[in-house]
């Protein structure tokens, strides 16, 4: 039987020659990840259907990544963190990337990422809905819960219902002004914000080939805005590439099979994309960046797992450089790796960190999810009233940064940047030369 | 089963923002101090219109609306449990939706907070809320008292055998798959279904 990439995942970590759409599987989980927000009471769902003395099913496959609430003064988001910490201790968790230490990294799924713990062909759970980010390195991720979480922990199992796949294919070249924040923008436009709901999301095509994995992981991360199960993306040698500087553990690649059936199957003309944003206060509320002009901003973000990596400081930067910010701008590194790339990489011999400086942005050394959950109030960048915010996060629901009255519109780094510098929305096309 | 009580009314793509904002997610759901914290602060990241109650009461801790009837895509957004346990603290027995974020519905059965309930006609035009209903969980029914029209519900589908095992590690016991009984009596919250997933 022909399978699509996520079938064959899901198939072979259940032990079966084939699955189709609509199958109930019990699957092994290659790697569970918790973070500080729901660990705690996942380990407290473990302890009380496990028992007191319970050891998780594989040390070597829990990953513990406090990222949430970091910097902050809130005593109860310092107490979840030592809950982590009390308990990769009494079990000996070795990927534990505690707070304070020099392990410390960040935003849990591009941290997953850098430390090797993304690999083709595996099945990846993680207690944050924006697991299905590493579907970019073509695996099967996705987010649960805290009572199957601990369901996991314990037995490394879960019941999974095997998603039909939609296939959204980009031909021909990406224009230079384009991102994949704008290609996954268009995509949740089109479908809506429920139109993916139990289903995989392939991104395929020459255009989605040659992006980097830092572009692949944007596209893949906001698979959850279309109510998507996971997002997956072939492997290729910039998927190799990568995985060789962070991993030496063996994995098995998947590809479609031929024949295999997609119960959508759309198809994009890379050329004729247009920078777009997400409106307030919903990630399909799409919009030409270019129609947008006249509305006012008061503030610009950049950050995030979908908009925090290395690769999307770099894009603002080159729209930055040279510039002066005319809104409050906040900048926050997705994880210390990235926050390092700050003071390393270089435009023109100008560190990022510098160009940020000049340009008058407000950059945080500290690397976490920061404002784009909003969190406790003390949080850096975390709209506290009725703020008119453009952002590379991906989420814009009421209230999701902060207050209620605040409205957020999503948009790629470039055109965050653009907007930053104008004040108003700003079709990059207007700086990028 | 039936669950009779009033009913709140809620639009389309109710968000886990919106359900639980992210300033009260440091509470830990199975902390049962923390557990009823959770259920105060339910729907508390809803705009406030002049012509709808708040959920919960100022200074309350538990809300009067036992059943709440929404549009599309309820609880869609965040992977966070906190969502359906704070319905569930406050003391919501249902949601009746036209579809569900599928996180969420796995989560209302996993942790047998909820009924997450479908509905295939559009519910939230014909009901108003305080109004009082009884949801009728064998006939799949929602009777509006008020009125007295009764709407026909989706049946639970594939997560019924895991519900009508008692939840996702029940399940799992009666099948095999994880031996003994549960380590401890002591749920932290619920007294809904022990349900588990369709997902
Ligand atoms: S950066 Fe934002 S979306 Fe990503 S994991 Fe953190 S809170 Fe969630």
């Amino acid at each position: 039987m022909s399978m699509t990439m996520t079938e064959k995942i899901l198939a072979r970590a259940a032990g079966k020659q084939a699955v189709a759409p609509g199958d109930n599987v019990w699957v092994a989980a290659d790697v569970l990840m918790t973070h500080d927000v729901c660990g705690p009471g996942t380990i407290g769902i473990f302890k009380r259907e496990f028992g007191a003395g319970a050891r998780v099913w594989d040390r070597e496959r829990v990953v513990l990544i406090p990222d949430h609430y970091i910097f902050t003064k809130d005593d109860k988001a310092h107490r979840n963190v030592d809950i982590l910490r009390a308990f990769a201790a009494e079990q000996g968790l070795p990927h534990l990337y505690d707070v304070g230490t020099s392990r410390y990294k960040g935003v849990c799924h591009i941290a997953l990422a850098e430390e090797g713990h993304t690999r083709p062909g595996e099945v990846l759970f993680g207690t944050d809905s924006h697991t299905c980010t590493a579907g970019a390195f073509n695996e099967f991720a996705t987010g649960i819960g805290n009572t199957d979480a601990a369901f996991v922990m314990g037995t490394g199992k879960l019941l999974v219902k095997v998603p039909p796949t939609m296939r959204f294919t980009f031909e021909g070249e990406v224009p230079p002004y384009i991102l994949g924040k704008d290609m996954i923008l268009q995509i949740i436009g089109d479908v809506g914000v429920d139109g993916a709901t139990y289903r995989a999301m392939e991104f395929a095509g020459e255009a989605v080939m040659r992006l980097s994995m830092e572009e692949r992981m944007t596209l893949a991360n906001m698979v959850i805005e279309a109510g998507g199960k996971n997002g997956i993306i072939a492997c290729d040698e910039t998927t190799r590439a990568y995985l060789r500087a962070r991993t030496t553990r063996p994995y098995t690649e998947v590809a479609n099979d031929a024949g295999a059936r997609f119960v959508t199957d759309r198809r994009y003309d890379a050329r004729r994309l247009e920078p777009v944003v997400a409106k307030p206060h919903s990630p399909d509320n799409r919009a030409l960046a270019r129609e947008l002009g006249d509305v006012r901003l008061t503030r610009a973000y950049i950050g995030s797992c979908t908009g925090g990596k290395i690769t999307d400081f770099i894009n603002a930067a080159r729209v930055l450089k040279g510039r002066r910010v005319a809104v409050d701008t906040f900048l926050v590194p997705s994880t210390t790796e990235v926050s390092t790339g700050l003071r390393t990489h270089t435009i023109d011999g100008r560190a990022l960190l510098d160009i940020f400086r000049d340009a008058g942005c407000q950059v945080s050394v500290d690397a976490s999810c920061a404002a784009c959950l909003g969190g406790p109030r003390d949080t850096f960048g975390r709209i506290n009233g009725p703020e008119v915010c453009i952002s590379t996060t991906n989420r814009n629901f009421p209230g999701r940064m902060g207050a209620k009255e605040g409205q957020v519109y999503l948009a790629s780094p470039y055109t965050v940047a653009a907007s930053a510098v104008t004040g108003r929305i700003t079709d990059p096309r207007e700086l990028l030369q | 089963m039936t669950i009779r009580g009033r009913v709140y009314v809620l639009g389309d793509n109710i968000d886990t923002d919106q359900i639980i904002p992210a300033e009260y997610l440091n509470l830990v759901p199975t902390i049962p101090e923390e557990y009823r914290k959770l259920g105060s602060y339910a729907l508390a990241g809803l705009a406030r219109t002049p012509d709808q109650p708040p959920f919960v009461p100022p200074d309350g801790m538990t809300t009067p609306y036992t059943v709440i009837v929404a549009g599309k895509n309820f609880g869609c957004g965040s992977s966070r449990e906190h969502a359906p346990v704070a319905l569930g603290a406050a003391g919501t027995k249902a949601v009746v939706a036209e579809s569900f974020a599928r996180i969420f519905f796995r989560n209302c059965v996993a942790t047998g907070e909820l009924y997450p309930c479908e509905t295939p006609t559009r519910l939230v035009d014909v009901f108003r809320t305080n109004e009082e209903v009884v949801l009728d969980l064998e006939a799949n029914t929602l009777t509006n008292v008020t009125t007295g029209a009764v709407h026909a519900l989706r049946p639970l589908g594939d997560a019924g055998p895991v519900i009508d095992a008692g939840g996702l590690f029940a399940y799992a016991r009666q099948t095999g798959m994880i031996a003994g009984a549960r380590a401890q009596a002591t749920p932290a919250a619920g007294g809904g279904p022990q349900a588990g997933p369709d997902d």
